[in-house]
């Protein structure tokens, strides 16, 4: 009895971080909305109209983007904070990128409203799953420990495991999240193994820690960091598709229902940027930016000519915008690359940028893929300028502004990457990526000729826009517009946004 | 009258095609004719602010820009919104905004398959505000901009509007451009990120003249511009795109292509690539130079092997451009008051025949030249108008097209200090051969399709018939043109002289 009252006694003894609950508001809205979701539905089982479960995670991702503004206030006033012991930090980036991870949550959910009416798939489960895994991406790009990177992924992950098998009647649903689920598994173990071998390293796992540990020692014998470096850009290069770890990505994209294809190109892209950026150019920056360098140079080399070249010979749409995503991800990279103040806010004005462009073109896939998600043959886009001119528009915007094409979020995208690299002397790279991107131009202008000049063999088909679904297509092309022609509000944004750490104590 | 001009004149011009262009998506496809007559106006109405800058323009001080307008733009990358008129742009400018309310003219009854006029003439506005645009920024990324935003228009109307390679010649057209584009851009961001002050706007570029840049980077950025502004022009070896768009292309298509958008890149060369990367262009000046001598006499033997009228047509452009990039590669003012002479020439010239190969092909239905002839028995009027146009192309004194090609030639005889003299003067042997060349295959085309009496099959066509009035409406200013520039180039010459001699100074010319 006396040894138990100890025990209690020296619970008290435990140092509890103090919760600065308002910092993780918007992480926490998500998670409780994707909990409370599951709980009020598993009570009123059948009695609420179907749109709740759709209105319902929109409120909650808005409500999380309101959450995020009074942080950002916060940020810009007195500088970033770090939060619950370190384990995390609050900074613009972060902030930036919880943001953009909940507009793809609002979008996504809108496609899924329309998708699963049209597939009679019912349930709130696909709703739940989104939102604990954008749960997942914010802890991902608010984490300040290594831990915690591996923790905000494998919610992310497994969430998204899941969501890609959903569709219970097709076969390539199945088979995309098995093969995503597998090769996930095999990246986080990658991911995990390097963070081991950091913290055998540099004695720790926190972000802080590791960066003033470097600066102050001089590691004589750095294979173990290196190999921990290698190992983990191995785990990130699966989760964003970094080319030779990318062949899980068409088939899965294909696979996957549409809604959460697009759900995958934005958030679970954004989020992992984030973390790669974040641990290698803010954490391993300062200091070991001339070994990681050379590497990442390679892989955005392949990455951005493989992603090019495979989407040309591609003839099915939701697999050319697979690729395509794949080449975009180089671009990305280039400005992760660049390892610079200047590369930092490229890479977050792409992320955002993209997150327009993907949920869009995915959203037209969607939709032109009829009952089933099976008609996404280049041949079933033939003649839709004239069965639905608008669907039509909105899709050769969307394209266009993948392409880069200026007056588009994409050519800005594209073109402050390029400055950024250019600024870090990567202009042959830069060269390189507009080489590229010539290429999947030519890509984009296929979907484009067969939308409007190939002559469609038959009456060609009308597929039926649900409104929700309309709704998302057009706040992607707005976006789209909108950032291209009055880029200044988000560049500002982004360059406000910087990358920080904070030192935390013992 | 003046100040609103000198505060909103250029922006008015550039956007107001756009506005009536958002005008037009109101009304619905089925009224054609409100469409037509909308255009047109908005057209009319364009031109009418262009003769305004002109009347308002200092012609005195033609090498400063006039009416500038200066913007913030996108802050964060120094990029401003900066729009300015001076001699080297003025031309350019009179010219587009003078084509267009032509080709709408032209298009009263000339609407290509598969017809929506809408359409159709949306596009046109988008690409004449695209145009304007180009030749009024005074800013490296707001003159992308425009130069990028003419290309989708193209590209629609060749892929939609064009003969039966569409598809083919419009990929080809956009996937081009897009590649000498990419370059430009990443030269673009190059010579701004290597300048003093970071700016991408063109009057501090050029009052830098690539100070602080090394003749080695010079050369690199140079050839991103080079290539980009090359494929427009285009310079042989990158012109293969041309002569497919040109025959797939509606006859409007044809018409802005040659008149206005092959001019962005000599344009380009003038305003941005020399004056801002001098060295550059110095280094780059022979090979300029002996492309386009090739360019001159490929261009010249291709139209001899070609069998289609359009396809000549287009071939001569490859001629033509030529005798412009030579003047250009001198880097001396004359060479340069050739060049814009040229680009206005080849324009009106160019523009007016593939007008004439428009309307040849509606009466006849081919333009394949061994079943043409007799146009001049057949429709005399019209075959009188091919035949002052084919002469005024191949350069025949008194018309237009001669202030082109000789003082082009001419300049090449005394190139700009430091370039090699000898290399030069060869290059003005040769493309003097080409005059002579261009003047075979265009009085060969003359005579085989308007010589002689019409073949059988079209003997007795009802079809064919004389110049109509909208025709006529199209084609008059053109060809008093051609003469009144003919008699009296100093029209043009006395505008560009202050401005170009500036950019030849800078480059030590």
């Amino acid at each position: 009895m006396t040894g138990f009252v100890a025990v209690l006694a020296a619970t008290e003894d435990i140092p509890t971080p103090d919760v600065d609950w308002s910092a993780i508001a918007p992480n926490l809205i998500l998670m409780l909305g994707g909990i409370l979701l599951l709980t009020v539905v598993s009570v009123v089982r059948g009695r609420l109209p179907g749109w709740f479960h759709a209105v319902w995670t929109i409120s909650v991702a808005t409500a999380a983007i309101v959450a995020v503004v009074p942080l950002w206030q916060r940020v810009q006033d007195s500088g970033p904070e770090s939060v619950l012991a370190g384990a995390l930090v609050l900074d613009g980036f972060s902030l930036v990128v919880t943001a953009t991870i909940c507009v793809s949550v609002i979008l996504a959910a809108l496609l899924l409203e329309a998708y699963l009416r049209r597939e009679r798939l019912g349930g709130p489960e696909w709703y739940v799953l989104m939102l604990l895994s954008a749960s997942g991406g914010v802890t991902m790009a608010t984490a300040n420990d290594l831990v915690v990177v591996f923790i905000g992924l494998e919610i992310l992950s497994v969430a998204v495991y899941v969501l890609a098998a959903m569709h219970r009647r097709r076969v390539s649903s199945q088979e995309a999240g098995l093969k995503y689920f597998v090769l996930g598994a095999f990246s986080s173990a990658f991911l995990l193994y390097g963070i081991a071998l950091t913290y055998g390293a540099t004695g720790s796992t926190n972000l802080s820690r590791i960066q003033a540990f470097l600066a102050d020692t001089v590691i004589t014998q750095n294979a173990l960091l290196l190999g921990g470096l290698a190992f983990m850009l191995v785990g990130f290069g699966f989760k964003v598709a970094v080319v030779p770890f990318h062949n899980w990505k068409p088939d899965v994209y294909q696979g996957s229902p549409t809604p959460v294809t697009a759900f995958m190109a934005t958030a679970v892209t954004a989020a992992a940027f984030a973390a790669l950026l974040r641990v290698y150019v803010t954490t391993f920056g300062p200091t070991y930016r001339t070994e990681w360098q050379p590497l990442v140079a390679a892989l955005t080399v392949l990455t951005l000519v493989v992603g090019a070249f495979l989407a040309i010979s591609q003839t099915n749409v939701k697999r050319m915008l697979a690729y395509s995503s794949i080449n975009h991800a180089g671009f990305v990279l280039l400005g992760v690359l660049a390892a610079s103040a200047a590369g930092d806010a490229a890479t977050l004005f792409y992320l955002v940028a993209y997150t327009f462009m993907a949920a869009g073109s995915f959203a037209v896939v969607a939709v032109v893929g009829r009952r089933g998600d099976g008609h996404h043959d280049l041949s079933d886009y033939q003649g839709l300028s004239r069965s639905r001119p608008g669907l039509a528009l909105v899709f050769t915007i969307l394209l266009l502004s993948q392409a880069g094409v200026p007056l588009t979020a994409g050519f800005l995208a594209k073109f402050y990457v390029l400055a950024a690299a250019v600024e870090s002397g990567y202009t042959w790279l830069a060269v390189l990526a507009m080489l590229t991107a010539v290429v999947s131009a030519f890509m984009y202008l296929r979907i484009v000729v067969t939308m409007y000049f190939a002559e469609p063999e038959g009456e060609p088909r009308r597929p039926r826009i649900p409104a929700a679904a309309g709704l998302a297509m057009g706040l992607c092309v707005v976006g789209v517009l909108v950032i291209g022609i009055v880029p200044g509000p988000l560049s500002d944004v982004a360059n406000d946004a910087v990358s920080q750490l904070v030192a935390v104590g013992r | 009258m003046t100040e609103f001009l000198n505060d909103w004149g250029l922006i008015l011009i550039t956007f107001l095609p756009l506005v009536g262009a958002l005008v037009m998506i109101l009304v619905p496809k089925e009224s054609e004719d409100t469409h037509k007559l909308l255009a047109l106006v908005t057209a009319l109405a364009t031109a009418v602010v262009g003769v305004l800058l002109l009347l308002n323009f200092n012609y005195s001080s033609a090498g400063e820009l006039q009416f500038l307008v200066d913007h913030q733009w996108i802050e964060v990358i120094n990029s401003r919104f900066v729009m300015g008129l001076d001699g080297l742009s003025l031309p350019l400018l009179a010219l587009t905004v003078g084509i267009m309310p032509l080709v709408f003219v032209y298009s009263w009854n000339h609407i290509p398959e598969p017809g929506n006029p809408k359409a159709f003439f949306i596009l046109m506005l988008v690409l004449e505000t695209g145009m304007i645009g180009s030749f009024v920024a005074q800013d490296l990324i707001l003159f992308f901009v425009f130069f990028e935003v003419v290309l989708l228009p193209m590209y629609f109307m060749i892929g939609v509007w064009g003969g039966p390679e569409r598809k083919y010649a419009s990929i080809k057209f956009f996937l081009y451009t897009l590649f000498g584009s990419a370059l430009m851009i990443v030269a673009f961001i190059g010579v701004s990120y290597l300048s003093k002050t970071q700016t991408f706007v063109i009057p501090e570029l050029t009052a830098f003249g690539g100070a602080g840049i090394t003749k080695a980077t010079q050369v690199i950025l140079f050839g991103g511009m080079f290539l980009g502004f090359g494929i427009k022009v285009p310079m042989f070896p990158f012109h293969t795109w041309l002569p497919d768009a040109h025959t797939q292309a509606p006859t409007q298509g044809s018409v802005i292509l040659a008149a206005v958008l092959l001019k962005l890149g000599t344009y380009g060369f003038l305003r941005i690539a020399i004056p801002v990367l001098p060295l550059g262009a110095r280094q780059w000046a022979p090979v300029i130079g002996v492309l386009a001598v090739i360019g001159i006499i490929y261009g010249a033997l291709a139209c001899l092997a070609q069998t289609d009228m359009k396809r000549l047509i287009a071939f001569s452009s490859v001629a033509h451009m030529g005798f412009t990039m030579l003047a250009i590669s001198t880097l001396t003012d004359l060479g340069f008051n050739a060049a814009v002479f040229g680009m206005v020439a080849h324009g009106l010239i160019t523009g007016m025949l593939f007008f004439l190969a428009g309307s040849i092909k509606e009466r006849y239905h081919t333009l394949e030249i061994k079943r043409l002839g007799g146009l001049l028995v057949q429709a005399p009027k019209m075959g009188w108008i091919l035949g002052l146009c084919t002469m005024a192309s191949l350069g025949l004194p008194g018309l237009a097209g001669f202030w082109g090609e000789f003082p082009a030639i001419l300049s090449a005889y005394a190139p700009a200090v430091g370039l090699s003299v000898p290399l030069f003067r060869t290059l003005m042997v040769v493309a003097a051969l080409g005059t002579v060349l261009a003047a075979g295959y265009l009085l060969w085309l003359y005579q085989r399709t308007a010589f002689g009496t019409p073949t059988e099959e079209f003997a007795s066509d009802p079809h064919i018939h004389d110049v109509e009035t909208p025709e006529w409406i199209a084609w008059t200013p053109l060809l008093i043109l051609i003469v009144v520039f003919g008699f009296v180039p100093g029209l043009i010459f006395n505008v560009t002289q202050p401005a170009v001699s500036l950019i030849a100074g800078a480059v030590g010319g």
